[in-house]
């Protein structure tokens, strides 16, 4: 479909030669919104030309760490780096090499396609011609030249999130930070997003995304963290998350809630010792062993009779449950 | 003066001042590309010109009113002991009333929905930009569209024989102080704003000042509540305005234009503090 796009001049492509210090470190990283405390002390490093992600449910902070990381939200306390440069002090140097993807797109709806590419462009001082060299490049890259000159609204939600990236992209940053860039939209929408979002990352762009769906963070992220009610409750590569806090498969049972009376009592008393460990879940439970259908077998042995049966590769869902005890996406 | 380092936690790098300095242009210093803002109000209008054009329309109105109506009614009106034709003495008042009142318009209505609601300028500060450059950027644009209308307004007095001294080509760098004033003063309000119908309160607020300004009559003829047109800040430039019309400068009028230039800062100062504080949380 986009067999012969070719790489824009102006979208970053770089080689690194020496060890470089991280694009971000935090330490001891703090948000209070009064007495609210929305990130908890949290320390977290990227490096460049990493694809890190913020793992976690709504209300986890994952937006307050992205908005103080931006530079569009003091930090309550710890220490924020972002280049290098101090976040509390350097703000407006930090923006100038940093692209940014809201969680909302807020285009501007008083001007086109276009014109949103160049006059985000011209805030960051850059020569108009070359603002408008850049948008066409980003159009095409994003796959929205045909709507150029049509104005924003009637774009779709996928459209529109494309466009905020190509907004993004404007500045030729060094670091992308892209907050939930799929949530809310289609399953095509969001291939075509995450394959823009890999081009990118292929390309050595730092790319720091928040997400509460996990198959986006095994598609994107090199390495995340698991985020909680502001806290960070893990770290590692999505693999080695899964390898560390999951089995290999899992047995995913149904059962009829009349049969058996009190959904999670009776099956938990059954299923003991199949698996590693078992987790019993409103509308299932899930049996966490190394080789699913060996377990599946010995439910059937034992007598049990689950209306339904999947065994399925671990997820960093199951880590996330494991963990908090609760879902991601509920 | 004392003056400790730019510390502020979210990198804006206002400096701070001693208390009694405070209220000063520091935000002055702080912008950096206020113009960029007014290069995309720029991009808008030229599309949608046709907003521009309906402005010109209502002044033109008043101007007709004073015309056909007042000044033949009225007949002269003496001041400072010269007696003037009345359409000259209103004319003025109303080009700076007019300056006032759409730049007022420009910085509440559509100040409020950038802010409140399309979220301009939450975009516009993920960039290098600064709360300071949002609230310069924004008034000067009102300016920029004032200055079109006080053009047009001066332009349409001469045609219609209204103007009493070539001064009068000086209103309109005047009605500029004035759209200023008022366009900062608006914006610091908008910000204030939780919804729609807070806007009536603009309304509340210009219909007196139009009222008492010395507008429609001289000064004096307020008696005992003239102290009270001092405290309207378009009287200052119904003042400066008026008296370029006539012919009559004084040196008082620097004080007239003192008090626009307070206005205007405080406004500037108020906006750009407590868009920081609304949008950089
Ligand atoms: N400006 C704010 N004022 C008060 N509370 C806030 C503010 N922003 C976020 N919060 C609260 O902080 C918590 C974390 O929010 P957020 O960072 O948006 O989480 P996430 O992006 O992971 O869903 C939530 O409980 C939210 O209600
Ligand atoms: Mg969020």
């Amino acid at each position: 479909m986009h067999g012969n796009w070719r790489w824009p001049a102006s979208l970053p492509c770089r080689t690194v030669a020496t060890v470089p210090p991280s694009i971000i470190t935090a330490r001891d990283l703090r948000k209070q919104f009064g007495d609210f405390v929305a990130v908890d002390g949290i320390d977290f490093e990227v490096e460049p030309g990493e694809s890190f992600g913020f793992l976690g449910p709504n209300g986890a902070g994952k937006t307050s760490t992205m908005r103080m990381v931006g530079c569009v939200s003091p930090i309550t306390s710890g220490q924020l780096r972002i280049f290098d440069l101090d976040a509390a002090s350097d703000g407006a140097a930090i923006r100038a090499r940093m692209g940014v993807v809201p969680q909302a797109d807020q285009l501007d709806a008083e001007l086109t396609v276009v014109e949103n590419l160049v006059i985000y462009g011209r805030y960051f001082d850059i020569p108009r011609a070359e603002c408008r060299r850049r948008a066409a490049e980003l159009l095409e890259f994003v796959q929205l030249t045909e709507r150029a000159d049509e104005r924003v609204d009637p774009l779709s939600g996928g459209m529109k999130r494309r466009l905020t990236i190509a907004r993004s992209l404007m500045s030729e940053p060094d670091l992308l930070l892209l907050d939930e860039p799929t949530t809310g939209l289609d399953p095509q929408a969001r291939h075509i997003l995450w394959d823009r979002l890999y081009r990118l990352k292929q390309r050595g762009v730092t790319l720091v995304l928040t997400t509460h769906y996990m198959d986006e963070a095994e598609q994107l992220c090199d390495r995340l963290v698991v985020m909680d009610q502001g806290c960070i409750v893990a770290e590692g590569s999505p693999r080695g998350l899964i390898d560390q806090y999951a089995t290999r498969e899992v047995l995913e049972l149904r059962f009829v809630t009349g049969d058996v009376g009190d959904h999670d009592a009776a099956p938990a008393v059954d299923i003991a010792g199949i698996g590693d460990r078992s987790e019993t879940l409103p509308d299932r439970t899930l049996i966490y062993a190394h080789d699913g259908e060996a377990a599946l077998a010995e439910v059937h042995r034992r007598g049990l009779d689950p209306v339904g049966s999947l065994v399925r590769r671990s997820s960093l869902e199951d880590v996330f449950l494991r963990l908090t005890g609760r879902t991601l996406v509920d | 003066m004392t003056s400790d380092v730019a510390t502020t936690p979210d990198g804006r790098g206002v400096p701070r001042r001693s208390s009694a300095l405070r209220i000063l242009p520091i935000e002055l210093f702080a912008a950096r590309r206020p113009h960029r803002l007014v290069e995309r109000s720029v991009m808008f209008y030229r599309r949608a010109w046709m907003l521009l054009v309906s402005g010109f329309f209502e002044p033109l109105l008043y101007l007709l009113l004073v015309q056909v109506g007042f000044a033949t009614l009225v007949g002269d009106i003496e001041v400072g002991g010269v007696s003037y034709d009345y359409a000259l003495f209103v004319a003025p008042a109303l080009l700076a009333s007019s300056a006032m009142n759409g730049a007022i318009f420009d910085a509440t209505g559509n100040v409020f929905e950038k802010l409140r609601h399309t979220k301009l300028y939450d975009t516009v500060l993920a960039t290098p930009m600064t709360a300071a450059d949002v609230a310069l950027g924004e008034i000067l644009g009102a300016v920029l569209r004032g200055t079109l209308y006080s053009i047009a307004f001066v332009f349409t007095m001469w045609v219609m024989g209204l103007v009493g001294s070539p001064l009068i080509v000086l209103a309109v760098p005047v009605c500029m102080l004035i759209a200023f004033a008022f366009a900062a003063a608006g914006m610091a309000a908008a910000t204030f704003m939780r919804a729609w119908s807070d806007l009536e309160y603009v309304n509340a607020v210009t219909l007196p000042l139009l009222l008492f300004s010395a507008t429609f009559y001289p000064v004096s003829s307020y008696g005992q509540w003239s102290w009270l047109v001092q405290l309207s800040p378009l009287y200052h430039g119904v003042v400066v305005v008026r008296g370029l019309n006539l012919g009559r400068l004084e040196w008082s009028m620097l004080g007239n234009l003192a008090v626009l230039v307070a206005l205007a800062l405080v406004g500037l100062a108020v906006t750009a503090r407590r868009i920081e504080r609304l949008l950089l949380r």
